[in-house]
């Protein structure tokens, strides 16, 4: 499409005349070139001084956590409170050891149930499910994910306490007497840490799923079928081809959900129990800080000390959840890493 | 009769047709070259050699592939065997996220092999076949996406050989490599093909008359023409194939 092939008549009018090495006449330079540069800095400034205002809630929450919980800090040593054991508001003591075991019990449980059955689905769906199956199921996992965490609550109430309760307990107070952590200390209502759990198991699920198998769908299918070319079976590909491609995604995947049941209220509060001990099994109910937080601040404020003992547990749990985010980002560059080797 | 021989092969992506009636044998031991334009059905029909396309849910084979004259479409055919037969060399070099050796050793180990010095052994021959033994025998255990792109390729075509294929199908092999691992891909394949049935699509009409000893000439999905590479580039009988090799149609 050169333009010489063009009609005289439509080629622009610099052409015509042969001017068209020379500068542009000063009636067509375009107008508002200032205008235009302040507006660009405007918008510079307004975008950087939002990031920043952004990065800054996450400090200035850490600092309000941090200034509200001065008055029970100037009390007791950090130490004592972390592995206190005793939590008794009235007589000052707070101890914070059974609401941080509680927590971790119940998520550290409800990712060993959930990894394992969400990894394989996402292989399944990405690898093997032919796509009229996907695609009916692909919307339905994604639902799930949308669901309140209150109905998941209720859910487990209904549900899973039952269970637990007249099914579970009994048969591993039967089966399981003697052995540490399985079997009930006493009789068991149902809310407990293992209900807790696998109410948050459910609830990590859609999330763990949708990411696995979007990591899984991005391994490039040439690299697959170079392995089946060689003569692998789908699974042999899947094990030693895709998955190890897809491994630092897959981690992320995992941590995403580790860090939405370690975070997760509701749901949790209303089925494990919320007894301030240390769980001796399964079976006994459980105390996790968030809950401990929600079911007591603006409640018996009069007590001294109390409010703020609270907002140092938040803080805790933040730390905490930010030492994860960290180990996280660590594990991720670990296998990153490795996956290219 | 020829080790592989097409038999009326229909195929179709979503009712579609992607190649129409096709029927021909492939000479041994001779490379053997599918041309035409894009989209006429070339990447289609080699990867139907190894059943690559069972890949896709939404296709439709019909017709026969005659491989030693077993039906490799019948319901019982051993699809793992099939496809070690038909080592495949892609358009873009796919190595497999592992080490330069482990690449290599990865087909005789899903296939049994376990000894150390019978891997070691395979590891040497293959990549001195491929000719890249010498600029990476110092440093087998580096992963192999360190390697450059045309290093890359003769890995993989190290790791093909590797499970001693039959016959090696090559989809534009050359298509995404710098001109000097290009030629000296293409200096393989003439070597290759003392020991190896070569099918190699390309749509380099020069690539096709320096290596084709058999031309195969697709159009629209139908076989339009096939026979010696000689006597149809200096004389094909119908008037498509004259257009192509005229570079009217492309």
């Amino acid at each position: 499409m050169s333009s010489s092939s063009a009609p005289p008549d439509m080629q622009p009018p610099q052409m015509r005349d042969g001017a068209s090495a020379g500068p542009p006449i000063d009636a067509d330079r375009p107008t508002g070139g200032r205008l235009r540069l302040v507006m660009d800095r405007l918008v510079t400034g307004a975008v950087s001084a939002v990031s920043v205002a952004v990065a800054l809630l996450t400090v200035s929450l850490v600092v309000a956590l941090l200034v509200r919980s001065l008055p029970v800090l100037g009390l007791q040593s950090l130490a004592e409170m972390i592995t206190g054991t005793v939590w008794h508001p009235l007589q000052g003591k707070f101890g914070f050891w059974p609401f941080i075991v509680g927590t971790l019990w119940v998520t550290v449980l409800a990712m060993l149930l959930a990894t394992p059955a969400c990894i394989l689905t996402a292989i399944y769906l990405a690898e093997y499910a032919a796509t009229g199956l996907r695609a009916v199921v692909r919307p339905m996992i994604d639902v799930l994910a949308g669901i309140p965490s209150v109905v998941y609550g209720l859910f487990g109430v209904l549900v899973i306490v039952p269970l637990v309760r007249d099914r579970l307990a009994p048969a591993a107070a039967e089966h399981l007497s003697g052995v540490p952590l399985l079997a009930p200390g006493k009789v068991s209502t149902g809310y407990c840490v293992l209900a807790a759990a696998v109410v948050l198991a459910l609830m990590v699920t859609p999330v763990i799923i949708s990411v696995a198998e979007e990591v899984l769908r991005g391994v490039s299918p040439g690299v697959r079928e170079a392995s089946l070319s060689l003569g692998a079976t789908r699974w042999e590909t899947v094990k030693h081809v895709s998955f190890r491609i897809a491994m630092p995604g897959l981690i992320a995947a995992v941590v995403l959900g580790f860090a939405r049941a370690f975070g997760e209220t509701m749901a949790v509060l209303m089925v494990a129990g919320n007894v301030a001990q240390l769980p001796g099994s399964l079976f006994d109910p459980a105390y996790p800080l968030p809950a401990l937080i929600a079911n007591n601040y603006g409640e018996m404020m009069s007590i001294p000390l109390y409010d703020s003992a609270l907002m140092l547990g938040a803080l805790i749990l933040l730390v905490v959840v930010l030492i994860f985010n960290l180990l996280a980002e660590l594990v991720l560059i670990w296998a990153r890493r490795r996956s290219s080797q | 009769m020829s080790h592989i021989s097409v038999r009326n092969l229909t195929v179709a992506y979503n009712g579609h047709p992607a190649l129409r009636d096709v029927s021909f044998d492939i000479p041994d031991r001779q490379v053997t070259a599918i041309i035409g334009p894009s989209g006429c059905g070339k990447t289609t029909f080699l990867r139907c050699l190894n059943r690559l396309i069972d890949v896709n849910n939404s296709v439709r084979v019909q017709g026969q592939v005659l491989i030693d004259g077993e039906d490799i479409f019948a319901p019982r055919a051993d699809v793992m065997s099939l496809r070690r037969k038909m080592g495949l060399l892609s358009q873009k070099p796919q190595v497999l996220p592992m080490s330069i050796f482990d690449n290599v050793t990865y087909g005789p180990r899903l296939h049994g092999v376990r000894k150390r010095a019978q891997l070691e052994q395979i590891v040497e021959r293959c990549l001195r076949m491929a000719s890249l033994w010498d600029e990476v025998s110092g440093r087998l255990r580096a992963p192999a996406a360190e390697l450059s792109v045309g290093q890359q390729q003769r890995l993989c075509l190290a790791r093909g050989l590797a499970v001693q294929p039959e016959a090696l199908l090559c989809d534009e092999p050359t298509a995404s490599l710098d001109p000097i691992s290009a030629q000296s891909i293409e200096q393989l394949f003439m070597e290759l093909k003392n020991d190896y049935t070569v099918v190699l699509v390309t749509h380099i009409l020069r690539q096709a008359r320096r290596l084709a000893d058999y031309l195969v000439f697709f159009y629209m999905g139908e076989l339009v023409e096939h026979g010696p590479a000689q006597q149809m580039l200096s004389n094909p009988s119908d008037p498509r194939t004259r257009k192509y090799l005229e570079g009217v149609i492309s």
